[in-house]
């Protein structure tokens, strides 16, 4: 399959749910840790609520719950998409307390924050397989694409048969190459941003509304 | 008196193969059972034909529910990229079929670290615990 029969195929899934939608859709962030999931996830609700979703950091597992905000209402070309924003916690296939460690934590802490971790990491698993509609599936642009959780996950949302777009994240790191996602995921749009610094953030919000709307 | 001979066990790290036959004759969580166990016990397993996407979700969800501090960190997991074009029908992916199923290689996390990784070639570095 070409890359625009791909697109096309996944616009024209994404149109079909538009229309037979009533409920806000709900959209999952998913992504591997320190991606800049709540990051963007606060973006869009500071940006259309006011309000954020939780806190951002730069030790991974920060995000060790999923959030869900209701109703996000996007406003685009005289027409508005209400959608709920699911922030999940990083997908891993491991989590080790001792990299905790590294960031001055207490063993004890490290050991409480690496369990909620890996519960963190199969309540995403259960989102994602019973109660998501649609996934931004968001990337450090700055680091390969190519690992096994990437290739899994997107091979999971794929068998769902729900609407994907791919968010090349941290595109203000000097080290950013978004082609090498888009050559690694061609069967998907993928697009450039800065969560951190607001960067392309009306093409994210293009993009949103005409994938999830 | 006669010197007992002491009897040890080989040293090395053990690897199964697991056929596609094999795999096909289980139901989804004894698959996932299989694999744990095996890397519970510090081998590396090989499937001739991996895992559904479910699964690979199901995989991810059960060795979250068994890590355990200085115990078991979880499982490396490595299978070439799958590409949307052979992944089969909706039917087929809904019923589980995978006939695309790619050669995939699981390990404990703290035995097994994955050197590089593209669409022709895995190559990995296994060591003892």
């Amino acid at each position: 399959m070409g890359l625009l029969t791909g697109i096309r195929d996944s616009i024209s899934r994404a149109a079909d749910r538009l229309f037979s939608a009533e409920d806000p859709k709900r959209i999952g962030i998913y992504g591997p840790p320190n991606a800049g999931k709540t990051t963007l996830c606060n973006r869009i609700t500071r940006d259309w609520t006011g309000d954020a979703m939780g806190p951002e950091s730069h030790i991974p597992h920060e995000t060790r719950r999923a959030r869900r905000k209701e109703n996000v209402e996007i406003k685009r070309n005289g027409k508005s998409v209400t959608i709920d924003v699911v922030d999940t916690p990083g997908v891993t296939t491991k989590v080790d307390y001792e990299e905790f460690l590294e960031f001055d934590m207490e063993e004890d802490e490290a050991i409480r924050r690496s369990r909620e971790a890996t519960e963190g990491v199969a309540e995403a698993m259960h989102w994602l397989r019973e109660d998501i509609d649609g996934v931004i599936y968001v990337l450090d642009s700055a680091k390969d694409p190519i690992t096994q959780v990437n290739t899994m996950l997107i091979g999971i949302i794929e068998s769902r048969d729900i609407p994907v777009l791919i968010f090349a994240n941290k595109i203000d790191l000097e080290e950013s190459s978004v082609q090498r996602i888009k050559n690694t995921f061609p069967q998907h749009e993928t697009v450039k941003l800065s969560a951190l610094e607001g960067d392309n953030m009306d093409e994210v919000y293009d993009k949103i509304a005409e994938y999830f709307g | 008196m006669a010197k007992a001979t002491e009897k040890t066990e080989p040293s090395g790290v053990r690897i199964d193969l697991i056929s596609g036959d094999r795999l096909d004759r289980l139901a989804s969580m004894e698959k996932i059972r299989l694999i744990l166990d095996g890397v519970h016990e510090g081998n590396i397993v090989i499937l001739e034909r991996g895992l559904s996407p479910d699964e690979e979700s199901k995989l991810i969800e059960v060795t979250m529910s068994e890590i355990s501090p200085d115990e078991f960190n979880g499982i490396e997991i490595e299978s070439y990229p799958r590409t949307r074009t052979d992944s089969g029908s909706l039917l087929d992916r809904l019923m589980g079929r995978t006939n695309e199923g790619k050669l995939t290689v699981i390990g404990p996390a703290n035995q097994i670290e994955t050197l590089h990784k593209d669409e022709q070639l895995i190559s990995a570095l296994v060591t003892q615990r």
